[in-house]
């Protein structure tokens, strides 16, 4: 499978193809920004619409302000009526400096430019693995696990699927194609659902593998052994998620190599005797390779959001547990944070995409 | 029409999926029907109060058929103080002592004991003793106290009686002396002592033997059954499914066959708000909705629709309007003077019709997951009981670590029923409106 696809990496391109290539990623990178944009902004709207923005930014100032009463050695040598008055003095001062007495159309733009730079505020519980209590740690903390379980399970569904479509597609009508034509609408359960299932068995019942959680407690010594240990942590929710997309993903793609198989070129490649692999790779994978790409994309997309729920289940320390956490405890500055972090996360993907949509596709490599 | 159910009819898959649909309807409708509403809501939040007599997580009374020791059913025995002898003592003072028995066929001690009291008086509480007497004879005092108006007095979890008894109380009063943890067999009897000092006082008994099994779906934590909210999770189910899945994807129809028809700017901000709409976290901003305004089913339902509109189909949609705006029927409604909207709704929505009814089939399971999602994470509507809101609670209470699989297992299994029903019979509906697929 590996050889199929990295022939699907580009040939040796003259610089115009490159010129192209950079010049399609370029507008697609610009105009994905405005839309990423226009999508944070659109976030920032609704989560303002009760003033909820607002408040996490009064928080904010009101915890700076008290921060620097407290390291200010003059301020804290006044009596404490009068060290009241200041205080609240200050948090006037610096609600007018940010804006806050303006219109909600002035203010929105900047809390717009504030998403954008991931300055999220203060969380008004939570705090990040090293103590801080600002939004953006938490987060960022957490997303490296998230890309971890994603990295890992999207990759691998994406080969295994390819593979097993076109095996399938080899042999219309067998058992095995008619068993994963049967077994699409397996694909209907969100992953957090077959995690359950999954825990039941393996955990549970059978106590093969862990419950959730993403390293053993206490974390192993050494690398390799700590390595070991996420692997082992990891099996039940790549399943998981495996299980949910790979039925669909499979016969959607059978199918389409299908299609692509029947066209008169696929035909008379055959006619001419060429091997059957070379066929499969030169005339069925490489046209379909746009179309495949992009319904990764979108199942991708599907993915990064749905696995809220499945970090819940499985305790995986990542993103989305992190939301749960938040929702728990009303803590709405990470709410609305994490909501902004999702939306760039989807931009990226959307973005690499684009890119590898544009490597690969002929029409905007060599110009069509 | 006539001739694609009859040609359904000829799927195995679709006949199975539309027997599935058809269970979840009726069951649906005997739900509202049999519970309705505001009484669903009362009894799921009522608290403890209302429950008081079923066990706590008690597995459904089926398990026993594939048990080979049943596990215990819960005994309610009931006694009054009016209905056994009295002896005078003196004065108003009387003495009524009677007895509660009851036969115990299992080997497995019961879950716990409860013994409920409703007295009758005006001024001076009665006293009231509590023997228990084993099969063998033998009897051992569990309690005298001062029963007031409404006494509820557990003895599972009287930290007194454990310590006399050296054990927990509903092991140990079951126990067969040769073989402790094992329960004996035969007739066991709560003999109640009770003193009034009043002439009209009364002290109505009842013992609960709780057992281990409950109902057709058993019971969760806080002792309610289960099977109220499976049933009643039906209707929600189906109400969000088919409400979400008809709204995003009628909408979603009609906006692209206008994009379509209308091009220019029309289309051009159709297909920039589905490129934003691609960006936006659907999950995350439901939860940052849900948690910031409302988690009513109907808020939910309508946010759902919305964030579908301008879903990936737009564009499906949209390839085959502008295929269908260039054909001849078109132009010959154009020709007589027919208005945009007129074509829009009355030539092109309709055409796409076949492509329509499959995909919204197959959405539904898509929603009906989705609002059991967002109960997983705590976000359910605040009153109904749903299938998403039992795993919750289950999740919650570690059902899974301590073994508790029914509480997870029954409602996944209806959701998972309810989701391959819709999807067996789209998957069917897009081969017979979609004959293309069908070939392969």
């Amino acid at each position: 499978m590996a050889r199929a696809v990295s022939f699907a990496l580009p040939r040796p391109r003259t610089t115009s193809s490159l010129a192209r290539v950079a010049i399609y990623t370029a507008t697609r990178g610009v105009a994905l920004f405005l839309t990423t944009v226009v999508g944070i902004y659109l976030t920032i709207l609704v989560a303002n619409m009760g003033g909820y923005v607002d408040q996490i930014k009064r928080a904010e100032i009101r915890e700076q302000v008290a921060l620097a009463a407290s390291m200010n050695e003059q301020i804290r040598r006044l009596p404490p009526e009068v060290r009241e008055r200041v205080v609240a003095e200050m948090i006037r001062v610096e609600e007018r400096r940010l804006g806050l007495d303006r219109p909600f159309l002035v203010r929105s733009l900047r809390y717009l430019q504030d998403a954008l730079l991931l300055r999220l505020g203060f969380a008004e519980r939570m705090t990040s693995d090293s103590g801080s209590r600002l939004v953006r740690s938490i987060l960022l903390d957490r997303l490296p696990s998230t890309l971890l379980l994603f990295a890992t399970t999207s990759n691998l569904l994406f080969f295994v699927s390819v593979a097993l479509a076109l095996t399938l597609s080899r042999q219309y009508g067998s058992f095995w194609d008619r068993l994963v034509v049967a077994l699409a609408p397996l694909s209907a359960p969100p992953a957090w659902f077959y995690g359950i299932f999954l825990i039941l068995i393996f955990a549970a019942w059978l106590r093969w593998l862990p419950f959730g959680g993403m390293v053993d407690a206490p974390p192993p010594e050494g690398k390799l052994a700590y390595a070991l240990s996420v692997l082992k942590h990891m099996v039940l929710p790549a399943s998981a998620i495996t299980f949910t997309s790979l039925p669909l993903a499979v016969y959607s793609w059978r199918t389409f190599f299908l299609i692509f198989s029947s066209e008169d070129y696929v035909e008379l490649a055959r006619a001419k005797g060429l091997p059957g692999p070379l066929v499969e790779r030169r005339y069925i994978l490489r046209p379909a390779l746009p179309t495949l790409l992009t319904n990764f994309a979108l199942g991708l997309i599907g993915a990064w959001t749905g696995a809220i729920v499945l970090e819940t289940v499985f305790n995986w320390p990542g993103l989305g547990r992190t939301l749960y956490q938040a929702v728990g405890l009303a803590d709405t500055p990470v709410i609305v944070g994490a909501t902004v972090l999702y939306a760039y996360l989807l931009a990226l993907t959307v973005f690499l995409l684009d890119v590898a949509y544009a490597i690969v596709d002929p029409r905007v490599r060599v110009g069509g | 029409m006539r001739r694609a159910l009859l040609e359904l009819l000829q799927y195995r898959s679709a006949v199975a999926g539309l027997v599935i649909i058809g269970f979840f309807v009726a069951l649906s409708v005997y739900a509202v029907i049999a519970i309705p509403y505001p009484e669903a809501i009362r009894l799921w939040r009522a608290g403890e109060e209302l429950w008081q007599h079923n066990p706590r997580s008690a597995r459904p009374e089926w398990v026993n058929w594939f048990l080979r020791e049943d596990l215990p059913r819960t005994l309610v025995v009931e006694g009054t103080s009016a209905a056994w002898p009295a002896r005078p003592l003196g004065g108003d003072v009387r003495e009524a002592s009677g007895a509660l028995s009851f036969a115990y066929p299992y080997r497995r001690p019961p879950s716990e004991l409860g013994i409920f009291l409703e007295t009758g008086y005006r001024e001076r509480p009665p006293q009231v003793e509590l023997s228990w007497i084993a099969p063998d004879g033998s009897e051992v005092r569990i309690a005298e106290f001062a029963a007031r108006r409404r006494e509820v007095y557990r003895l599972s979890s009287d930290p007194r009686l454990q310590q006399e008894l050296g054990g927990r109380p509903e092991v140990v009063l079951f126990s067969r002396p040769d073989r402790p943890g094992e329960a004996m067999r035969g007739r066991y009897a709560l003999r109640v002592r009770t003193y009034l000092f009043e002439p009209d006082s009364e002290v109505r008994v009842r013992l609960v033997v709780y057992g281990e099994v409950h109902g057709l779906a058993g019971t969760d934590h806080l002792r309610r059954d289960l099977s109220l909210a499976l049933l009643w999770g039906a209707p929600v189910a189906m109400a969000f499914g088919l409400v979400a899945s008809v709204g995003s994807s009628v909408s979603t129809l009609v906006i692209a066959a206008l994009g379509a028809w209308y091009g220019g700017w029309v289309d051009g901000l159709i297909q920039r708000i589905t490129e934003v709409n691609l960006i936006l976290p659907g999950l995350p901003i439901l939860i940052m909705i849900a948690t910031l305004y409302s988690r009513s089913l109907s808020v939910m339902v309508g946010v759902v629709i919305l964030l579908g509109i301008f879903g990936g189909g737009i564009k499906t949609y949209r390839a085959l309007f502008l295929q269908v705006k260039e054909s001849p029927y078109i132009e010959a409604a154009r020709a007589y003077g027919a208005s945009g909207l007129r074509i829009v709704f009355l030539y092109m929505v309709p055409r796409a019709v076949p492509i329509l009814v499959p995909q919204f089939v197959t959405l539904i399971p898509s929603f009906v997951f989705l609002e059991a999602t967002l109960s997983v994470l705590g976000l359910g509507d605040p009153l109904l009981p749903t299938w998403g809101k039992v795993i919750e609670d289950a999740y919650r209470a570690g059902a899974l670590y301590v073994g508790q699989y029914y509480w997870v297992l029954e409602p996944a299994a209806l959701l998972m029923l309810a989701g391959l029903g819709f999807t067996l019979l789209g998957f069917a509906l897009d081969r017979i409106f979609n004959p293309r697929l069908r070939e392969l």
